[in-house]
């Protein structure tokens, strides 16, 4: 078997990581094990390892050739090199591949937590619209067009909300 | 004001207390946050961090828990100043090494921390003495909730905070708790525990965070996972993982006490026997055998040694805080001379332990 980061010599560190039902598989030459840290299991991560490694490769595969963010100019390639990203926009670019990273990563692959205030009420108000719309759709089937007006002007105080929270 | 003026001097820094103070040295918690429409650090050009630094740092300094606080570019600090804030752990190793477009803004008593294009937009982190990780969590919870309102953040709904590494996509969040485990070192449990943390998805790291050496038995602990857990769910994991931690490490004592003492006042009485009398001492031995007087204290088989001398020895025989003292050209050599001096000069009122602990309230009459 050869070693999954060069390629080029027999692997000999093994690594298995379990992370809830999650099973990750490394299999290293000396050198390249040396080079990133394995032989010391304390400061050690699988998923840090995984970052320069897998994700590169699942970038790859997702888009079928050299990608690029439109915003910053990044690739995959630069990614591979740095286990960073280049901008905000890249977790848009790069999302196929970025997938299966986040899955081996983290507990989930969905935000749970704070959401900025700004968002959190533009989130609310967009909620609010459609089930504003939904309502006045009713109300002009069931041809209850006293409701339906109701509903009309609470649409538009809602966009005027949305549009005020977006220029503020 | 230079930062040497500002900062507390690392004997008031070691008095500062907090709850379980024995084995847990410190709480933190860290937020990363990056602004909208502008590249990460690590991929934006000089002129482009310059901009995103002066956008952020009036916006930090303006914070109310900022109101007297220390600000400054990264290129106005020397290496040495960069490397003495790494030994106070106030800022990375990583952020020690940036210039031109980074910067760093303190409080006052050093409970809040923000590094300016580290490794994203903003790091910003919450420090407290002790075990304390609540109030770290509520009292950054806060200040980010303040920054929002002055920084357009680059936030998704469905992946949170988008920040440079995938590894802190989400909350951003990272909790971490300083431990001084020098029973389960010496039980030789320590690789046991450290195993069992791991697998619950935190990590284990050394003195200075991500891939450094536990040097003086201390460890840090921290969540891994940023993504699909909230905040408090994971500030309240770690917390009692600690909890944990430290029923390990006192029973890990007891038992040590009970079927080795011998080995133990040992390992006490020489590192009493080379820190006082020793004229050439490396950093790593010195905080090796400081680790175990700390746990002499505990121990109380140094009545009247306080836990703060050996805390506050800890930081000033680091190497950038010799040079900052003596001089900025000594070699290596030159310095564990200088740092012999010091640890004979500072414990020389210290007597040696005792055989064995002193009882509470009976320290007359072991005297006898």
């Amino acid at each position: 078997m050869l070693c999954c980061i060069c390629k080029e010599k027999e692997a000999k560190v093994h690594l298995t990581q379990i992370v809830g039902d999650k099973m990750q598989k490394v299999d290293l030459c000396e050198g390249c094990a040396a080079q990133k840290g394995v032989n010391d299991p304390a400061g050690f991560s699988l998923a840090d390892l995984l970052l320069g490694l897998g994700a590169s490769q699942e970038m790859e595969q997702a888009s079928g050739g050299e990608l690029r963010c439109p915003t910053c100019g990044f690739t995959q390639a630069d990614f591979k090199k740095a286990g960073r990203l280049g901008c905000s926009e890249c977790y848009h670019t790069f999302s196929e591949g970025l997938e299966g990273l986040l899955k081996t990563m983290h507990k989930g692959t969905k935000h749970i937590g704070k959401v900025p205030h700004t968002q959190q009420q533009a989130r609310e108000l967009s909620e609010k619209l459609k089930s504003l719309q939904k309502k006045l759709d009713k109300a002009v089937a069931d041809e209850n067009f006293e409701q339906a007006a109701q509903m009309r002007d609470e649409i538009k105080q809602t966009r005027e909300k949305i549009s005020d929270l977006s220029t503020s | 004001m230079n930062i040497h003026e500002f900062l507390a001097t690392p004997s008031e820094a070691a008095r500062r207390e907090g709850p379980h103070a024995k084995i847990v040295m410190s709480s933190r918690v860290r937020l990363a946050r990056n602004v909208k429409g502008a590249a990460f650090p690590g991929w934006a050009k000089k002129a482009e961090r310059i901009k995103t630094l002066e956008v952020i740092r009036p916006a930090v300094e303006a914070l109310p828990q900022m109101s007297d606080s220390f600000s400054e570019k990264m290129d106005n600090l020397t290496l040495l100043d960069k490397n003495i804030l790494v030994e106070r752990h106030l800022i990375s190793r990583e952020h020690a090494a940036k210039n031109a477009g980074s910067g760093l803004v303190v409080n006052r008593d050093e409970t809040l921390c923000v590094m300016i294009n580290e490794e994203d937009h903003l790091r910003v982190q919450a420090l407290r003495p002790g075990l304390q990780l609540k109030q770290a969590w509520q009292a950054i919870d806060g200040v980010d909730s303040r920054l929002e309102k002055r920084l357009d953040y680059a936030f998704s709904p469905e992946l949170g905070y988008l920040t440079a590494c995938p590894t802190n996509l989400g909350t951003g969040i990272r909790v971490s708790a300083m431990l001084h485990l020098p029973g389960l070192v010496l039980h030789e449990q320590i690789n046991q525990i450290i195993q069992a943390v791991n697998k619950l998805g935190l990590a284990v790291r050394g003195l200075y965070g991500e891939g450094t050496e536990a040097l003086g038995n201390v460890f840090q602990v921290s969540n891994q996972m940023t993504l699909g857990e909230a905040e408090l769910d994971i500030v309240e994991r770690l917390n009692k993982v600690v909890l944990q931690i430290m029923e390990h490490e006192e029973n890990a004592r007891g038992t040590l006490l009970e079927k080795k003492p011998k080995t133990v006042y040992n390992h006490i009485g020489r590192a009493y026997g080379i820190l006082a009398n020793a004229h050439s001492i490396s950093s790593k031995e010195t905080m090796n055998l400081l680790s175990l007087m700390r746990l002499g204290v505990d121990l109380v088989l140094f009545p009247d040694l306080d836990r703060a001398l050996v805390d506050e020895l800890f930081v000033v025989t680091q190497p950038n805080h010799l040079q900052k003292r003596y001089s900025d050209k000594l070699t290596a050599e030159e310095r564990d001379l200088l740092r012999a001096d010091m640890l004979r000069e500072r414990l020389r009122g210290v007597s040696r332990p005792r055989p064995k602990p002193v009882a509470a309230g009976s320290t007359e009459k072991s005297g006898s």
